[in-house]
Parts: C-alpha cells; structure tokens; sequence
C-alpha cells in the first residue's frame, strides 16, 4: 500500500477518523494547533462533529459529554492546555468515560516555549488530575505511530472505559513521514447498558462520579484499581533495538527514542554494546522487560527532555543492582547525536 | 384535572432508590426549598411533551447535584459550572435529544460563567434552568455573583459590599443582550400566580427546543430558607420584596414564533468516502530506478536560507519523491529556539534504512539560500559531502576544500524562466542530476503534491529541467 508523507499532527486526526471518531473538540495552543486545523477541515466532510470550544476546560468536558452520549470522541492540546485539562480528565477517568486525549508536549513550566520538551511525563503517566486513576499512555516516535496509535487509544479506551492519551513532544508532531493507512475501522461496540443514547433503552442510564458514602466510593475506587490492574497485565508495548548482546540499555520514548537510536548506532560504531529499550505504553510501563536485563548488563542510561520523569519508573523497575544514569535537556532543547554520545560516555565509560 | 394533582409525574422514579439512606420517598431537599418545585415543573413539563425517553438532564455541582435521585430521564453529573459544555457535546452527538442543563447560580454565575455564556452564544439547542437563589446553597450559604447588596453570607459576613464584591449580576440580561438565544425568561416562586409562570416557562422552553429553535433560559428565583436563615414563608416575603426588586420577573427575549428551525442530522458516511476525502486510499506510485555512487546514498541534508525562498518545500519535495521511490525519508523544520537568527532551515533524511534521529550534525549536503546560512553551516558539512549554494544571492565562496561546492546560479536561472519561486526546484534539479540519487521522473511525479498552485507546476517542471541541464553543460 502506498503512502502519504504527512506531518505527525496530521496522522493523528486521518487515524482518528480511521479509527470511527465521531466528534473533535478543541482549542487552539502550538505546538499542537495542526490537529485542531485538521480536524476543521476533515471531521465536517465525513459527516462528524468539529467544535473549537470556548477553553481547554470546556473542551475536555464536552468530550466528556460526547463519550458519555457513546460517541468515540477526542481532543488535543499541548501542556500548559492540558495542566487546565486536568479536572475534566479525572471526572472523566472516574465516570469511566472512553476519551481519547493527544498532548503534544512543549516546554514549561508557565507558559515556557513552543519547543519541545517531555516534561509533562509526570501529570499524564502519573494521573495528573485529583483522584486516585491512570491514563493508558502510548508514546509514539513516528509520524506512522501518530496514525496507529491513535487509532490504538481509541479502541483502547473502548475496551477499558478509561482515558487514553496519545503523548507526544512538539518534534513529533511537527515532523513529516510517510505514513500508511489501515482501512477505516467499522464501529460495533454496543455501549448501551451504560451511555445515554436519549432512548427508551438507555433511560435508565446514569454517568457519575459522586459517592458520597465511603464504603461505595472505595469500592468504586477499587473497581478502578482492578481495572488498571487489568491493563497493566494486558497492555504493555516495547520496541527494542540492539539489546541481544548489550552490556547498557539505553530507555527513551518519543523523539529522544529516534536520537537514542542513532546513539546507539555511533556507540556500536566505536565496539560499545549499546542497546535500545523504547517504551511504546508510558502506562502500563515495560517493567518486568528492564527488570529482565539487569543480570547481564552494566547499567541503563535513560535519556528524556525533562528534569528526569520517566527514570524514576525505570529506578522503581529495575532496583539498585546496576546503575540508572541520566542525560537530559529542558527548556526546547533538542540534542544532537553526539551530545548524547558524549552524555553516556560520561556516565558509563570515562 | 383531580388525576393530575394525586399522580406523581411519570418523569420522577416512583421510590428514590439512588437515593442513600433509609428514606426512599421524599427529596434530600431542605424545608420551603424552591427545587422541588422546579423539579416539578421541569417532570410535568416533559410528561407533557412526551418527552422522556428522549431527555437528558444534566445534574450541576450544587444542591442540585442529585437530581438523578429523582429523574427518571438519562441522567449524567458533571464537573462544577461546566454542565453547558457537557450538553453541548450531548446534544451534538444526538440531535434528537432534549438536553436540560440544570444548575445554580453558584454553578452557572460563578464558575461557570464562560461556559454558559459561550454555549449560548453558540445557540446551542438546550434548555438551561437556571435557579436563582442568591447564594451558594450547598457549601453552606456563601456569597455568589446573584447576592444582593447589603445581604450576609457565610463569606460576607458584613453583607455584599459593592466596594468589595461589585454589583449583584443580572444573568438573563447578559444572555438576552446575546444574538443567539432565541428564549430568555426570568420567573420566581413567590406566589402561585408567579409558580405557573415559571411552569410554563418551562414547558414553553422544552416544546422550542423540540422544535429546533435554539437556546432557551429559564432563570426562576427559588427560596432558600436555610441559606438565608429565615422560615420557609418569611422567604417567600423576602425574595418578593428584595430580589424581585432588582431581578426583574419578564420575558427578555422571545423569537420562537419568528425564528428559523435548525435542524441537525446525523449523516452516515460510508468508508469509500471517508478513505477519498482523506485521501488515504493513495495510489502507488511509478519507480524510476537510479544507480547512484555509494558516497551519494542514504543523504542527510540541511536547506538554509530566508523564508519564502521555498527552503522548507524543496525538502519536502525531495522527501516527498524519495517516499514514492520506495526509500524511508523525514522532514523537520527549524523549530523552537533554533528559529532564532533570521534563517529559516529544514532537515531531510532519505534512506534505505530506518531513519534514527531527524536531525543531524554533520549533514552530507548543505543547500544554502542566503549568505548568512552558508557562513553558519558551512562548517557543519561532513568532509566528502557537497556544498551547493545559490550564487546569484550569495557574493562569497565557501572556505571548505574538503568537500564538493556547487556554486549554482539558481534565482538568476528562475528569473529567466520569469519566476524566481522556482530557485529551490532548480536547485532540486542539479542535486538529483548530481548525485542520481532520484530520477528526474520521481521528482515530476511528486510536483502536484508539493506545489498547491496548479498552474506553476509546468514552470517547476522547466525550472527541474533547467537544474538538470546546468550539470549536463558544467
């Protein structure tokens, strides 16, 4: 099948009208403003709902509303519209509302800059908002991964009734690839024992997320526990590059993920046994799978575009037996292969 | 007429079985409270109509926040102040649907002041009641946009002070002063007579919205007794007296009769369709098999130059053909800080193998625009890759002789093809003729969907051509 070389912020929107997204809901923030444009333009010609709405808040809630109706419904934002998106998503996570949210993450804190950065991690992986939940969070590093998985998020987000963020850094959403289509997905899932449909059927039907008696709301919070409990077990993605014989592995996710890549490539160039691990699920995060190496390498050597978010989960993964080093940049910075050479030579081999 | 008055409303569960504790039968409402009431006009209202299947109701935060105790409709709770965004979205993923937004004036006033405000702008086809209690009821009476001047709360214990809390906020004339709404009511629930206004305000803003006519508010002041300390009937006196003093009962708008329906269908739209307006059913493309020098595959390039000089489309262009070519191939544009300096630049990786990092160091071709991109980059270039720089723009000569230049003419060549926009495509033209990295074909196939203005394409043809040439006749 051929392909279309199309920016990663563009896949997202033809994967999630692949996917059978029946309404967008957004407002305008770079980097990220790409998804919302193209959503105005494709979503009204297939017949589906675009709104550009009043606030980043009142955006996250009207996908609340539009799940709740049974509609597979999404917005897109980047970190500081998603910091405001916060209380919409743990309504969201607790009501069990399917809602697919994409965060093309840029340089913070405040209003910081349009440049990438990861350094919204720690609110999308670790929930975010108040409330005891989880995001499944799928990390993609292609513009190929924008479509596929958004599409995964959206039948993701079906399967579980949970909220399903697509996080990606600025890079990745301004970078153009080729990408292939899968077929339009046809959507059969019947949600009518819990949405509102505004039918006889459906009447009876109530989404909320108001317990007032401790007892129901801490079973209601064990449910959602079970749950997580139940993707963690089901839903964990990899991709490893390089780890059969590797003596260091390397973790990283998104663009850093594409720049560990060639690090790893410069390393084996001078006889150093690098590998790559690439988290694909920030949550549920690949733990047993790092955990897995620590017998037979020398130390991992995490790299992210943040003050160290995503380490702490490979610190809690894999224990004290070999060393967890760092290599990060903030505020946009991108580095170059070689810097990121540099960085592991320092930390493992000078 | 005797029937009606023993019968609880159909819209209303027989027994409250959501409802906690051992009462089943009666509302979590205090005594003289004004929601039940409403709740009863708004039940009646949709009985009337026969409507219940098809309604929605959604429950605000606030004493109201359990309305789904009692309603028998579909029934969704939502965040504080955010139940118009909610209906909006409910309503446009179900046309059909009759979608009450129910919330206070805590709710709606306060927090939910942009919400409200904007859903009515957008005359989104919900009926928003609007109880009116002058205070924040369920947190245990605390000031709200609606209190009056002078009166105490649990937050203004010396009463509202305008110096402090400003004016009490009349929330029906801010929606009436919009184009939108088509409906905008205030009724009370003094006495009976204002009771049966409010009734049919209701009913009136239902049967609209049936009918597709857009935004309708019912505001209704509603007595909270314990709020304001006072007996249910010393309330009812007091709200008459002083809040229908300064929010007056009347209709602030009325176009129903006038107004044109919009009606909002769902429209199926089959997948052959969705694949051609996305454009994702693509035809393959031709190949044109090249046999470049191993030096010459697998290129990382740079282009520099000022915006407009079409930097970011010749490497789109290029990675564009090299997709249809069958190679893996990026683009990414100078982005964040790196923006900074006057120089517009874009990466490209051609490949066939999987591409790492977008970016590079050290790229196997520099293409430079303008003079101060070719002074900044020149140096990055790998020893063995190639130069290429538009001489007629640029009056000095790279100081590399580790690599090869190109010194290419290419805006004085686009100038007598009568367009200078074209320089990138002829520059495109003598890298491919170059390096054969590409055949001429692979990049004339990609033409239309690199250039949006059709009738430039035959210019960009020429202008690859004339690219071609210059290495031919060099």
């Amino acid at each position: 099948m051929a392909k279309e070389f199309i920016k990663g912020n563009e896949a997202v929107v033809k994967g999630a009208i692949l996917a059978g997204c029946q309404s967008f809901y957004g407002y305008p923030i770079t980097p990220a403003s790409e998804i919302a444009e193209a959503a105005a333009k494709f979503f009204p010609s297939v017949g589906r709902v675009f709104l550009q709405a009043e606030s980043e808040i009142a955006a996250i809630q009207m996908t609340y509303g539009a799940a709740a109706a049974g509609e597979r419904t999404m917005t897109a934002s980047s970190s500081p519209g998603v910091s405001l998106k916060q209380e919409g998503i743990s309504y969201a996570a607790s009501s069990e509302l399917p809602v697919v949210l994409v965060d093309i993450m840029r340089a913070g804190p405040g209003l910081g800059s349009i440049a990438p950065e990861q350094s919204d991690y720690n609110q999308i992986v670790k929930g975010g908002g108040h409330g005891n939940y989880k995001l499944i969070v799928l990390a993609p590093n292609s513009a190929q991964e924008m479509c596929n998985l958004t599409m995964l998020a959206f039948e993701l987000a079906d399967k579980y009734r949970a909220v399903a963020c697509v996080l990606a850094d600025g890079y990745i959403g301004q970078m153009m690839e080729p990408v292939e289509y899968p077929e339009p997905v046809e959507m059969k899932i019947d949600k009518s024992s819990w949405a509102l449909h505004a039918t006889k059927e459906t009447r009876k039907n109530l989404i909320n997320s108001i317990y007032l008696e401790p007892a129901e709301l801490e079973a209601h919070n064990q449910n959602l526990q079970n749950k997580f409990a139940e993707i963690e077990k089901n839903e964990i993605r990899f991709d490893e590059y390089r780890t059969d014989d590797a003596e260091y592995i390397g973790v990283a996710y998104g663009i850093m993920s594409r720049i560990m890549r060639s690090v790893v490539d410069t390393a084996r160039e001078k006889g150093i046994k690098l590998g790559l691990v690439r988290p694909i699920s920030l949550f549920p995060f690949p733990k047993a799978k790092l955990r897995s190496y620590r017998e037979n390498i020398k130390g991992y050597f995490v790299t992210e575009l943040s003050n160290g978010q995503m380490v702490d989960d490979v610190r809690l993964a894999v224990g004290e037996l070999k060393p967890v080093r760092l290599y990060t940049r903030m505020g946009g910075y991108v580095p170059s292969i070689e810097e990121v050479f540099e960085g592991f030579e320092k930390a493992f081999i000078k | 007429m005797a029937n009606k008055i023993l019968k609880k409303s159909d819209s209303f569960y027989a027994v409250y079985d959501r409802k906690p504790g051992e009462d089943k039968m009666n509302t979590h409402y205090c005594p003289g409270c004004g929601h039940g009431n409403i709740h009863k006009y708004v039940a009646e209202a949709i009985d009337e109509l026969g409507i219940q299947d098809r309604t929605i109701i959604v429950s605000p935060v606030g004493c109201s926040v359990f309305i789904y105790y009692y309603f028998d409709l579909g029934n969704i709770q939502v965040a504080h102040g955010r139940a118009p965004a909610v209906a909006t979205a409910l309503k446009r993923a179900h046309p059909h649907a009759i979608v009450i937004s129910y919330q206070g004036d805590g709710d709606l006033a306060a927090i939910g002041g942009n919400n409200i405000i904007q859903a009515a702008n957008r005359g989104e086809q919900i009926t928003v009641v609007f109880v009116n209690n002058a205070i924040y009821g369920m947190t245990g009476g605390q000031v709200a946009p609606t209190t009056l001047v002078g009166m105490k709360s649990s937050t203004t214990p010396r009463g509202r002070a305008i110096e402090n809390e400003g004016y009490p906020m009349k929330v029906s004339e801010l929606i009436a002063a919009l184009t939108a709404p088509v409906y905008v009511e205030r009724t009370a629930l003094w006495d009976t007579s204002s009771r049966n206004k409010a009734k049919r305000s209701i009913k009136k803003a239902l049967k609209a919205q049936m009918e597709g006519k857009g935004f309708t508010f019912c505001e209704i002041m509603s007595p909270c007794p314990s709020g304001w300390k006072l007996t249910p009937a010393q309330s009812l006196e007091w709200m008459k007296e002083n809040m229908g003093a300064y929010y007056k009962v009347g209709v602030l708008r009325d176009e129903i009769k006038t107004r044109e329906p919009i009606i909002k269908e769902k429209k199926t739209v089959t997948s052959k369709e969705i694949q051609e307006v996305l454009g994702t059913d693509i035809k393959p493309s031709e190949h044109y098999p090249t046999n470049p020098e191993d030096r010459y595959k697998n290129p990382s390039m740079k282009f520099a130059g000022f915006g407009g000089q079409g930097v970011l489309s010749l490497g789109t262009m290029l990675a564009n053909a090299a997709m249809e070519q069958g190679f893996n191939s990026s683009w990414i544009p100078s982005y964040g800080p790196e923006m900074r300096g006057g120089t517009a630049y874009c990466f490209v990786n051609i490949s066939d193998k999987e591409i790492g990092s977008p970016t590079v160091s050290n790229p196997d071709l520099l293409v430079a625009f303008n003079r101060p991109s070719l002074e900044k980059f020149e140096g990055d270039v790998k020893p063995g890759g190639i130069i290429m720089y538009d001489s007629t723009i640029i009056d000095v000569q790279p100081t590399r002789d580790d690599v090869e230049i190109l010194a290419v003419p290419a805006t004085g060549i686009a100038e007598s093809l009568g367009n200078i926009r074209c320089a990138n495509t002829v520059m495109a033209g003598v890298y491919l003729a170059k390096t054969k990295i590409m055949a001429k074909e692979a990049l004339i196939q990609t033409l239309p969907k690199a250039i949006k203005k059709k009738h430039l394409i035959d210019l960009n043809i020429h202008a690859l051509e004339k690219g071609f040439e210059f290495i031919e006749n060099n």
